[in-house]
């Protein structure tokens, strides 16, 4: 070695420090400053985050407000069409902590996944149906928490293009002028991952189901991330803030062990257009460079996700797989669904196992949960639905954490 | 087409598409140059294909995000018609390309092409999305992308036998559902008020994203615009 020559431990120390997480020194503009300068100049409003949050730090450094209750949610079309579980896991964990939120029925979906499968709309249309759901929920009071990784990452782009662009503004404002909505926009846009984020020590102190015996794997979620991503939540102990820090975060403080694998950088194969009419790459790249990738070096008992698509995804392309005989077979469940499981909501009536395609059986087999016992109870309730003794599941009957015995 | 040594054009790609003149070509380019969004998605490329190794697409199609990019920088023109009339559709829109260092939203130049080929009504384009009209219709009339009663084995045969329980029980495994806005709901992912939808209607209208499914589907926007302007006169 010459006297020239790096060495391992100069690399090292270079590449601990490699990002620099100082809100002064950040490579990006901070988004809210903007917002506050236009609100000033009477362009916008600009909702506030609920004075009950609480605050994490995102990728350079800045302060990010999650709020903790006083919620409007704005849901995921794919959630909760396909994966309702999934909607009823967040709404359950909010109710176990008598938290106030609001589930409207004043709000569309904002149609991002059909934009990015086909174009088939524009910046004006996109930006004025995020912002009729903005001044919806101001309208109430409440505050947006958005389900869908899709949702949060367009409407951070969408935030991007209405700050950079006055004619976009100009635009959306005369629209909404003919609905008598004003331009609103969030101080935060938050993603229901970062509240779960935020609440996991609250769930653990009300964890019943053990669940150290689980080894999980992460998908992260593209949309989440990558967009716009310096409004993702890091943390320097998880990851060594290389990664975000949603998801593990929670399955961390729940006691799962979550073991990392080579593509996790990797998206899940979803695009958009192709799960619906081209699933042969879908089908292909989630099973051959995620699930067969985890199993093959981790094996794990569980993946888990915070996004629509991924869950979707990455549930749904194994039977294709399997009868190829690939290396594949790992349930595939949302943080959500998880934690409100580690709580002991009902596998059913809650978690509603029976809208995913893995088999999720030896996954509560080894949590020690009689499924068996809890499947007969629901089909009990769909007997009585059926017979038209009951109209339907409610709260009343999913709200009582179950224990297991 | 697997690129090799007898195909591979690395420079212009004019022999390709030589039934289009060159000024419709350049006329479909400048409308991407000049989206008021185009300065924030490409500010130049070193040619790292950071971006490829990322891309999803890259692994199973003859794609690359970085000649994308690299073919608006240069203003090849005849280059972006291939691109525009073909490649664009294999891109998974996860934006996994941002990992640029230079700063690139390949990801989001390709949104800008699609927006233009939809606009110009690419004959290319209206073969990709032929299948997928009835996605366009629940999204525009819903406002939802997708609702329970598309898991149809028909629609998803690949994703094994248990679809069929999926559509055999919709009706009441929605009704088994805690959650106000989701319970009993079949055709669209929530209960939706009306007054919103008209709010949403108005939105297609006035942005002229009526005009854009006009170009890429004529049947399409006319069932959707009678059914909208008859709600919109209800009020």
């Amino acid at each position: 070695m010459t006297e020239t020559m790096t060495t391992v431990e100069e690399i090292l120390e270079r590449k601990s420090h490699a990002v620099t997480r100082d809100p002064e020194v950040a490579p990006t503009h901070d988004i809210r400053e903007a917002l506050f300068e236009l609100e000033a100049k009477g362009e916008i409003v600009v909702q506030r985050v609920p004075e009950n949050h609480v605050e994490v730090k995102t990728k350079f450094g800045r302060t990010k407000k999650i709020p903790i209750d006083h919620t409007w949610h704005h849901k995921s079309c794919g959630q909760c069409g396909h994966i309702p579980g999934y909607t009823s896991s967040i709404f359950w964990l909010h109710r176990q902590f008598n938290l106030d939120y609001l589930d409207p029925t004043d709000q569309t979906s904002c149609t991002g996944w059909n934009y990015y499968a086909s174009a088939t709309s524009n910046a004006a249309a996109q930006a004025a149906v995020m912002s009729r759901n903005f001044a919806a929920a101001y309208e109430t009071g409440y505050f947006p928490t958005i389900h869908c990784g899709t949702s949060y990452g367009h409407y951070k782009e969408i935030r991007e293009q209405l700050v950079h662009h006055k004619g976009l503004r100009d635009e959306v404002r005369r629209i909404l002028d003919k609905m008598g909505k004003p331009l609103v926009i969030p101080e935060e846009l938050v993603h229901y991952s970062e509240w779960v984020h935020v609440m996991r020590h609250k769930f653990a102190e009300k964890q019943t189901v053990d669940m150290s015996m689980i080894r999980a794997t992460v998908h992260p979620a593209c949309h989440y991330y990558k967009i716009v991503a310096e409004d993702a939540i890091y943390d320097p102990d998880i990851y060594g803030g290389q990664r975000t820090a949603t998801v593990t975060g929670t399955l961390e403080a729940l006691g799962i062990d979550v073991a990392d694998y080579s593509t996790w950088f990797d998206c899940c194969g979803f695009g958009f257009r192709h799960v619906l009419v081209q699933r042969d790459f879908t089908r292909s790249f989630s099973t051959l460079r995620k699930i067969e990738v985890m199993k093959n070096e981790v094996n794990p008992d569980l993946t888990v996700t915070h996004d629509t698509g991924c869950v979707t995804t990455l549930d749904k392309s194994q039977f294709s797989a399997k009868a190829h005989d690939r290396n594949v077979g790992i349930p595939v469940l949302s943080d959500a669904q998880v934690a409100a499981l580690a709580m002991g909501a009902h596998p059913f009536r809650v978690v509603q196992f029976h809208w995913h395609s893995t088999d999720w059986r030896p996954f509560l087999d080894k949590l020690g949960i009689n499924w068996q016992k809890y499947w007969d109870e629901f089909q009990n309730d769909l007997e009585l639905i059926r017979a038209g003794q009951k109209s339907g599941i409610t709260w009343e009957d999913a709200d009582k954490p179950v224990v297991y015995g | 087409m697997p690129t090799t040594l007898e195909n591979w054009n690395p420079g212009k790609a004019q022999d390709r598409h030589p039934e289009v003149s060159y000024e419709e070509k350049e006329k479909l380019f400048l409308e991407v140059k000049n989206d008021p969004r185009y300065e924030d998605f490409l500010y130049g490329c070193y040619e790292c294909g950071i971006c490829v190794s990322t891309c999803p697409s890259a692994r199973f199609y003859d794609y690359s995000p970085r000649v994308i990019a690299q073919a608006m920088a240069r203003e090849d023109v005849e280059r972006v018609y291939d691109i525009i009339s073909e490649d664009i559709w294999n891109c998974a829109q996860c934006f996994s390309c941002l990992r640029c260092p230079r700063g690139n939203n390949p990801g989001g130049l390709v949104t800008l092409l699609r927006e233009v080929a939809v606009k110009n009504g690419l004959q290319e384009t209206k073969d990709v999305l032929q299948g997928y009209s009835r996605v366009i219709y629940k999204v525009m009339l819903k406002g939802n992308q997708v609702s329970p009663d598309m898991l149809q084995p028909d629609f998803f045969p690949d994703w094994g036998p248990w679809v069929g329980e999926f559509s055999k029980n919709m009706p009441v495994w929605r009704k088994a559902i805690p959650v106000d806005t989701l319970r009993g709901v079949t055709d669209a992912a929530w209960k939706t008020n009306r007054k919103t939808l008209l709010e949403l209607y108005t939105i297609w209208f006035e942005t002229g994203n009526m005009e854009i499914i006009k170009e890429i589907d004529e049947g399409l926007h006319d069932l959707l615009a009678d059914v909208m302007q008859e709600e919109l006169e209800e009020g």
